[in-house]
């Protein structure tokens, strides 16, 4: 066999594995679209938002070990841009009326054929502003450390919340912002976490990503190599809150009115421990972490309804979170990959490459 | 106007006091182990809570306050054996994150107990007698639990002071703090002064919680977030880890609030003729009154502006937050 056609057989043999199960999420998506069964089709949308969450998350603080609090502050200024963005001219008028006069103009709610594309872009310029604020704000904080880096971004979280509560021009202050279109539906949701999925999955394979493990590793040794400690860290940041305030634009046009209160400490804590249960550094480990703490909120959810017994399952949560520091600190997967990539490879070809898996 | 600034200063004092009082519990237990508590601020929610069902029940404030302080106690010296003796050593991440854990569990546990015993999530504070009202001195007025505050502030960190500078424990504590290893080489028992260092922050942190509710004049379970946020910034303002520093940073951090509060604003308060209208409409434009509810960030942005520019803090000797 010639090397050339044996190195493309072996992509598309990498390339099998995930495609499958791409394939089979989108049959499933659409069986799921099909039933018509609202509660799982809202669970199935959450649980995208919270993947979201937690890959960027993991971005963020997982490869860098720079951790971040102030990951929900983005999602919140995600969640209000694109909400502002789409609100038509007459809810602006209505809702909005002190907009300044470039703001209250643009009204992203066009569609092209049933496809809402203002809704993309809003997201996407929405994503962008946080990004610059991401940009602004990490050129400051990411020159801490620990704990310091920590409650710094906690800072900025608090930050967000004043100035959301305050700025009642643009965010009706502490009023709840309602007539937000629904535009997020299941294949929004899930189109948009594949994109996450593939640009966090690649990052951590490419030359930045390795700098970020580094740097995180061992942060003398990656001097001494040449890497500038602050611009791997400043990349994660940035594309973390990217992803974040897309996430925070599904939220807000899937559960269509929320206010500043939504986006604090509760929402913080549940996105670090589904990060810190999967593994920190893992891709998969942060869908697994995601799928398990989503599932085990709704099913505690059930038992507190039907208990009365509220408040049950933050404790089962923070228990689960306490032990799993104590006992196994790296999470279930710790830095390691699902091999969806070698599913359909042949023995011999991964033993040839052993490069490309970590 | 002398009467007004006056009456501010007295608040800022006795904010101050409360803030150092939770600050010192904080530094105390960083200075040794490197972990911050925001579980912390949750030890005040339940002396609060203690302080609800004592207090509620009639007793007076000199038989209630032993109680008070002797559960809190109880709790903090738990939450150590149980969350943080286990990972003692872990990166400093990871004891935080599990901080929040720990936090977590005592607000949902008391939401949850509260909820059992049939009381609504919000409650009223039965402050005692002696807290309530106001004081005057002279031609001005303040409220008693005000007085109370500062008094009871600078009397128990006084007795800190001694503690940490004549006791045996209290040395062996700084000695802890100082370097660790060498600490436990020189046959300090490390498990009895981190003990120390947890049951003496819980029992300020009681005080603060009973003054700090009779303030509020209500409780509820997530009443300590907030306070153990702005502890945390008077401790790095003043110098993280020191006991000193974390007092300076709580009284420096009470006077820069009600600086914020209390200016904003000034400009309708100044009676008239006492400032040109220029001075006037210059304060009501950089002043306004609605400054006061933007307080919180602007604390948030000292502390990220303190870990930039000085992360060892007022007092602190060297950095460690610059990587």
């Amino acid at each position: 066999m010639a090397p050339r056609s044996r190195v493309g057989g072996d992509r598309l043999r990498r390339a099998a594995g995930p495609g499958v199960v791409i394939l089979a999420v989108s049959a499933g998506l659409a069986l799921l679209e099909a039933s018509g069964q609202a509660f799982w089709q809202g669970l199935a949308i959450n649980l995208a938002i919270f993947m979201m969450l937690t890959l960027a998350l993991n971005l963020t603080s997982g490869f860098t070990g720079v951790f971040s609090l102030g990951q929900i502050g983005f999602m919140a200024l995600g969640a209000y841009g694109s909400a502002i963005l789409t609100l038509s001219l007459q809810n602006k008028a209505a809702y909005l009326p002190d907009l300044p006069g470039w703001l209250a103009g643009i009204h992203l709610d066009q569609e092209a054929s049933g496809i809402p594309t203002g809704f993309l872009i809003a997201t996407i310029v929405a994503a962008l502003a946080v990004a610059a604020v991401a940009w602004v704000v990490g050129r400051v904080l990411m020159r801490l450390s620990g704990h310091f880096v920590a409650v710094a971004t906690l800072g900025f979280l608090v930050i967000v919340r004043v100035v959301l509560f305050n700025a009642d021009t643009f965010t009706r202050g502490s009023r709840t912002f309602t007539n937000v279109a629904p535009y997020t539906n299941l294949w929004w949701a899930w189109l948009w976490l594949l994109a996450v999925i593939y640009v966090v999955w690649r990052l951590k394979r490419s030359a930045y990503g390795r700098e970020m493990f580094v740097q995180r590793d061992d942060r003398l040794a990656a001097q001494a190599i040449g890497i500038r400690v602050m611009d791997p860290r400043l990349l994660a940041f940035v594309i973390g809150a990217f992803f974040s305030s897309v996430a925070g634009s599904l939220y807000a046009h899937f559960i269509t009115s929320f206010s500043p209160s939504v986006f604090y400490f509760d929402l913080t804590f549940r996105v670090i421990t589904m990060l810190v249960i999967g593994g920190m550094g893992s891709v998969s480990g942060s869908i697994v972490g995601a799928i398990l703490i989503v599932g085990l909120t709704e099913a505690l959810r059930r038992v507190e309804d039907a208990t009365l017994l509220y408040g049950l399952s933050q404790i089962v949560l923070a228990v689960i979170f306490i032990v799993v520091i104590t006992v196994r600190r790296e999470g279930l997967l710790g830095q390691r990959e699902i091999p969806l990539d070698r599913l359909f490879a042949r023995r011999s070809t991964t033993a040839a490459a052993p490069d490309q898996s970590r | 106007m002398t009467d007004y600034a006056i009456q501010q200063v007295v608040n800022a004092l006795s904010a101050g006091s409360l803030y150092a009082l939770m600050a010192v519990g904080l530094a105390m237990v960083f200075g040794i182990l490197r972990l911050i508590n925001f579980a912390h601020g949750d030890l005040m929610m339940i002396a609060a809570y203690v302080a609800v069902f004592c207090l509620g029940a009639g007793l007076p404030l000199l038989v209630s306050l032993p109680i008070i302080v002797g559960a809190t106690v109880v709790v903090g010296l738990l939450m150590e054996r149980v969350a943080y003796r286990p990972i003692r050593g872990s990166p400093d991440v990871a004891v935080l994150l599990s901080s929040f854990a720990v936090g977590q569990i005592l607000q949902n546990g008391t939401l949850l107990t509260t909820r059992l015993a049939g009381m609504p999530q919000l409650v009223a504070f039965p402050s005692p007698d002696l807290l309530n009202g106001v004081v005057t001195i002279g031609a001005f007025t303040v409220p008693k639990v005000n007085v109370a505050s500062f008094v009871a502030g600078i009397v128990l960190l006084g007795l800190l002071s001694l503690f940490v500078t004549r006791s045996t424990l209290g040395l062996s504590m700084r000695a802890a703090a100082e370097d660790i290893s060498a600490a436990r080489l020189v046959g300090i028992n490390i498990n009895r002064v981190v003990a120390t260092a947890f049951a003496i922050g819980s029992a300020l942190a009681a005080v603060a919680g009973l003054l700090y509710s009779v303030q509020a004049g209500q409780v509820n379970p997530y009443m300590g977030f907030t306070p153990v946020l702005k502890a945390f910034i008077a401790a790095v303002i003043g110098g993280f880890g020191s006991i000193a520093g974390a007092v300076l940073g709580g009284y420096v951090l009470g006077i820069l609030e009600v600086l914020v509060t209390s200016l904003a604003g000034i400009g309708d308060l100044l009676p008239p003729g006492s400032v040109s209208p220029e001075v006037r409409s210059f304060l009501q434009e950089w002043l306004p009154s609605g400054l006061a509810s933007w307080r919180d960030a602007i604390v948030f942005v000292v502390l990220i502006l303190v870990l930039l520019v000085r992360p060892q803090g007022i007092l602190g000797r060297r950095s460690q937050a610059h990587e």
